[in-house]
């Protein structure tokens, strides 16, 4: 079974991307959502760990999530896609399931 | 696809209400049934009826009511949840004793087992919460 | 055909209402028949401790509910060890949970399953619907 892994709180704020990490499968995949997409910038003490999530994960990030909080999709870590509500709508239908991590 | 979702907060607390919104006008959009929409814990809150939102700024729980509307969605309050934090309907109002009841058009309260129903009956579950 | 439920814990008790909150969901799954599996990982194990004493914070003791899970057949509970590690605890710091086997002439076992992230992973990954707190 394959998951899409969500994840809504900045990595700043609490360990959910590093919880999600440790217990990941190869065929998973990540969407930063809410204030999630924090960890998606570029630049930042998370960006080498995101940097290697993209390494073996489908890592995705919510638009409109970012435009909303100013941060720009020009400055998001390499390899990781934007994607938007019917773009999550997409993810969520293509993995088996979907676990949100609060 | 035949898509649940669970929400765990409350509106304009935490942004989960606006998130599952715009996922379930986006599932929609795409031809998805949305088999319920469940809400637990502070989630409740999204059903009153009461709320006063300043006008320049989207109103959660008519939002939510306009679209059950549009779609017949089944928008469904935990009931242990509601009578914890004070969200009634008519009949619980009469069987509680309590002198008002506060659940906005197109919710209906039901019990715990709706979400485990949901689990068994969707294709998909999506939890938004804190 | 029954569902692989996971419920997934990850938060102490008392601070927020999701740890008493998501016991409620758990005992509500015992009457559908799916595979109900819970994990407690992160401060999610802080939920189990043993010695619970909350007359102090004005609030209900829900912890001895925890034991009740066995007599509804919730016997799948995970906990991750590197979660209990990071904060100092071992097994002996929570309650021991058990439920007795019907085909082994009632015998009590363990529900508790001390395991790590990795073996975690692959519990998680074999799980159809993940409902979180």
């Amino acid at each position: 079974m394959s998951t899409l892994h969500t994840i809504n709180k900045s990595p700043f704020d609490r360990n959910s991307l590093g919880s999600c990490l440790r217990v990941i499968s190869d065929s998973d995949a990540i969407l930063l959502i809410e204030d999630g997409i924090y960890a998606a910038t570029s630049g930042t003490i998370f960006s080498d760990v995101v940097k290697a999530a993209v390494q073996s994960h489908s890592v995705y990030v919510l638009g409109p999530d970012l435009s909303a909080r100013g941060m720009k999709e020009g400055g998001i870590v390499e390899g990781v896609n934007v994607v938007d509500y019917e773009g999550f709508v997409d993810l969520v239908a293509e993995y088996d399931k979907t676990n949100s991590w609060l | 696809m035949k898509l649940a979702i669970q929400i765990n907060e409350g509106p304009y607390q935490h942004q989960a209400s606006d998130s599952a919104y715009q996922f379930t006008r986006a599932a929609l959009a795409k031809g998805h049934e949305i088999f319920r929409v469940f809400l637990y814990h502070d989630g409740v809150n999204n059903a009153t009826r009461l709320a006063v939102p300043p006008q320049d700024d989207r109103n959660i729980t008519q939002q939510w009511t306009k679209l059950q509307k549009e779609h017949d969605l089944d928008l469904v309050v935990c009931i242990a949840a509601a009578q914890r934090r004070g969200l009634l309907d008519e009949d619980e109002a009469r069987r509680q004793g309590k002198d008002a009841n506060n659940i906005a058009e197109g919710f209906r309260i039901s019990g715990l087992g709706q979400l485990i129903e949901a689990g068994i009956e969707a294709d998909r579950l999506v939890v938004f919460g804190d | 055909m029954a569902k692989k439920f996971l419920f997934v814990n990850r938060k102490a008790p008392y601070g927020t209402i999701y740890a008493l909150e998501s016991l409620e969901v758990v005992l509500i799954s015992a009457a559908f028949e799916q595979e109900v599996s819970l994990v407690f990982m992160d401060d999610g194990v802080y939920e189990l401790t043993r010695g619970q004493k909350t007359d102090g914070i004005g609030m209900k003791n829900f912890s001895p509910t925890y034991s009740a899970l066995g007599d509804y057949e919730i016997k799948n509970i995970y906990i991750e060890k590197e979660s209990l590690d990071a904060r100092g605890l071992t097994l002996d710091d929570l309650q021991h949970l058990v439920w007795e086997d019907e085909d082994d002439d009632w015998a009590e076992k363990d529900s508790i399953h001390l395991i790590s992230s990795k073996e975690l992973a692959a519990v998680m990954d074999n799980q159809e619907v993940v409902i979180t707190f």
